[in-house]
C-alpha cells in the first residue's frame, strides 16, 4: 500500500469518526446525564457521574402514569402496524398486479398524502372527535397515525409486490387461486422481508408521532411517549436528571430495532425511492 | 355474473377499503378545514358565521405571520442545504469497503430513530445557558436558546443532527447501483476521482439527490415538533414557523377559522414547492434521456 493510499484511509476513518461522534454525543452526554446524582446536575466539571446513579430511571419507571403512557405507545404503535396492514395490502396487491384503471395518479395521490402537513386536518378531527366522544382515547391517536402510516404503506408494498414475477401470479391465477388465495400462498410469504420493513418504518413513525398525539390527548390514559416527555415538569424546578432518563427510555425500543433490523429499514426507506 | 363483472367487483374490494379510509379521515378533514378558513370560528365566545375570505385578507396585513414564513424559509434552505452536504459525504465515506462498515451504518443511522420530542430534549439540555456542555467545551457563556440571533440556528443544527442520518442513507442506497465498471473505465482512461466524481457520480446519483432534495423540503416545510419543545417558538417568536404559528392560533387562542387559514396557506405552500421540484425533476429526467 503506497503512502498516498495510507493518507486517504487516514483522512477517510478520522471524518468518519467526527461525524459517528456527533451522531452519537447527544445520547451519551443524554445518558451521563440520567446517572448523574441531582446534585451534580448543576455543576459542569466533573463531566462523569460520581458516583453514577439509578436515582432517575427508579424515578421515572415509579413515577405513577408512566408505566401506563408507556404501554399506550406500545398500544398505539402496534395497532396502527396492523391497521395499516389490513387496509394497505390488499390496496397494494391490486395497485401492483391488477390493471387498476389511474393506477399513476393513485400512486402520485399517495405519495403526496404521505408528506402532507399534518396541521392541514389536524382541527377538523379534533372538533370531530370532541364531537363523537372520543378524544383522549388511544383509538383517536391510532386513527389519526393509520392516515399517515397508510399512504405510505400502500406505497411502498406496491414496490415491493411488483418485484414478484407476473408467471407466478398468472400460473395462480389459471389454477383458479382467489385473490386471498393468491395472496395468502404466493404475495405474502414472497414479499416477506418487505412487510418486515414497511412493519418497522410504521411502527418507528407511530412510535414518534408528536402534533396528533398533543392535541388530541388530554390526560394519561391515551398520552404517549412523546407527550409526556414534552410536557415533563416538575413541581419546583425542571426535573433535568428524570427528563433525561425518560428521554433514554423512549429512545431503547427504536434504538434497538435500527440495530437488529437496519438493512430492512434501510430498504423500506429506499424501495421506489432509488429504483423508481 | 360474467367474469368481467366478477374482476371489477374483486378490484374494488382490495381498493376500497383503504380508499375510504384515506379519503374519511384525511381528505375530508382537508375540505373541512378549508370551509373552517372561510369563517369567524370561536367556540369560547360561541361565535361561528361565514367570512368568506376575510382571514386570508387579515393574513396579508399579519404581520407575525410573515416573519413566521420568513423562518420558516431560513429553517428549510439552511436544513436541507447543511444536510445534503453532510449526507452527501458521509455516503462517499460508507460506501467503502473496511471491517466495521455495518456497525458504522447503524451508529450513524441512530439519530433518525430518535423520536423528535426526545431529539428536542437531548438539544435543549446540551444548549443550557448555565449546565449546558456547549458552553462548557467552548468555554462560553450565550444562551443559545434564549438569544434571538442563536435560537433558529440552534434549532437548525438539532435539525441536522437528526435528519441528516436518512440523507445520508438514502444517498448511499443511490451509490450503490451505479456499476463500478464505470469507475475502472474511468481510471484506465486516466481520470482522477474529483473528474470520476463530476462526470459519473454525480449526473447518476441526480434523480436520488432530487428526490432527497423533495422528501427533506416538504418536511422541514411542516416543521413542528422539535421547535416547539425546543423553544416554543420563542424567543419573542423568533423561531417560530408556519406550523408552530398555526397550531398556537388553534389551541392556545383557539381561533378556528383564522388557524385553519394559516394551515391552508401552509398546506398550499408546501403543494407549490413540491409541483416546482416534479417540474425540475421532468427536466432532469428529459436531459439524462437525451443525453
Amino acid at each position: 500500500m503506497d503512502w498516498k493510499q495510507l493518507l486517504r484511509w487516514l483522512a477517510g476513518g478520522l471524518l468518519l469518526g467526527l461525524f459517528v461522534s456527533f451522531a452519537l454525543g447527544p445520547f451519551i452526554w443524554q445518558l451521563i446525564t440520567a446517572l448523574k446524582p441531582a446534585g451534580q446536575l448543576a455543576q459542569l466539571p466533573p463531566l462523569l457521574p460520581a458516583p453514577p446513579t439509578a436515582q432517575h430511571f427508579v424515578a421515572v419507571l415509579g413515577a405513577p402514569g408512566f408505566l401506563r403512557v408507556a404501554a399506550n405507545s406500545v398500544f398505539v404503535a402496534v395497532t396502527t402496524m396492523l391497521l395499516a396492514f389490513i387496509l394497505g395490502v390488499p390496496a397494494a396487491y391490486a395497485l401492483a398486479k391488477l390493471q387498476v384503471g389511474g393506477r399513476q395518479v393513485i400512486l402520485a395521490a399517495l405519495l403526496c398524502f404521505s408528506m402532507f402537513p399534518a396541521i392541514a386536518n389536524v382541527a377538523p378531527l379534533y372538533l370531530l372527535f370532541i364531537h363523537l366522544g372520543i378524544r383522549d382515547s388511544v383509538f383517536a391517536v391510532v386513527i389519526t397515525h393509520s392516515v399517515f402510516a397508510l399512504p405510505f404503506t400502500v406505497w411502498t408494498l406496491t414496490n415491493f409486490f411488483q418485484e414478484i414475477p407476473n408467471d407466478l401470479y398468472r400460473a395462480a391465477r389459471i389454477d383458479g387461486c382467489s385473490h386471498g388465495g393468491i395472496l395468502r400462498h404466493v404475495v405474502l410469504p414472497l414479499a416477506m422481508p418487505g412487510l418486515v420493513s414497511v412493519g418497522l418504518l410504521v411502527f418507528i413513525f407511530s412510535w414518534n408521532e408528536f402534533l396528533y398525539s398533543f392535541t388530541l390527548t388530554a390526560t394519561e390514559r391515551s398520552r404517549t411517549l412523546p407527550v409526556a416527555i414534552a410536557l415533563f415538569a416538575g413541581l419546583h424546578e425542571i426535573p433535568w436528571g428524570e427528563i433525561a432518563a425518560a428521554a433514554i427510555l423512549a429512545t431503547i425500543p427504536t434504538v434497538v430495532l435500527v440495530f437488529l433490523f437496519q438493512r430492512r429499514i434501510i430498504s423500506g426507506l429506499t424501495a421506489g425511492a432509488v429504483k423508481g | 355474473m360474467t367474469d368481467a363483472t366478477r374482476e371489477r367487483l374483486g378490484r374494488y374490494a382490495l381498493l376500497g377499503p383503504a380508499a375510504l379510509f384515506v379519503a374519511g379521515v384525511a381528505l375530508l378533514p382537508v375540505l373541512f378545514t378549508l370551509w373552517l378558513s372561510l369563517r369567524r370560528q370561536l367556540p369560547i365566545f360561541g361565535v361561528s358565521r361565514f367570512v368568506g375570505f376575510e382571514n386570508y385578507r387579515f393574513l396579508l396585513e399579519d404581520g407575525r405571520f410573515w416573519s413566521a414564513s420568513a423562518h420558516t424559509g431560513y429553517f428549510v434552505l439552511f436544513s436541507v442545504t447543511l444536510e445534503l452536504a453532510l449526507g452527501l459525504g458521509i455516503a462517499l465515506l460508507l460506501r467503502q469497503r473496511f471491517p466495521g462498515r455495518g456497525v458504522a451504518c447503524a451508529l450513524v443511522l441512530l439519530p433518525w430513530a430518535v423520536p423528535s420530542v426526545v431529539a428536542a430534549r437531548f438539544w435543549e439540555w446540551i444548549f443550557n445557558s448555565d449546565y449546558g456542555v456547549l458552553n462548557y467545551l467552548l468555554g462560553t457563556s450565550v444562551n443559545w436558546l434564549g438569544d434571538p440571533r442563536w435560537a433558529l440556528p440552534a434549532a437548525i443544527l438539532a435539525d441536522v443532527w437528526k435528519t441528516t442520518p436518512f440523507v445520508a442513507l438514502l444517498l448511499l442506497a443511490g451509490l450503490q447501483v451505479i456499476p463500478e465498471e464505470l469507475y475502472r473505465a474511468a481510471r484506465i482512461d486516466g481520470a482522477n476521482s474529483l473528474q470520476a466524481f463530476r462526470r459519473i457520480t454525480l449526473p447518476l446519483l441526480m434523480p436520488v439527490i432530487l428526490l432527497v432534495l423533495l422528501f427533506r423540503t416538504m418536511d422541514a416545510a411542516r416543521i413542528f415538533d422539535l421547535i416547539f419543545v425546543l423553544t416554543g417558538g420563542g424567543p419573542a417568536n423568533r423561531t417560530e414557523t408556519l406550523v408552530v404559528y398555526a397550531y398556537k392560533l388553534l389551541y392556545r387562542t383557539l381561533q378556528f377559522g383564522y388557524g385553519s387559514a394559516v394551515a391552508v396557506t401552509t398546506f398550499l405552500f408546501i403543494l407549490a414547492l413540491s409541483l416546482a421540484y416534479l417540474r425540475i425533476f421532468r427536466r432532469a429526467w428529459r436531459m439524462r434521456e437525451d443525453r
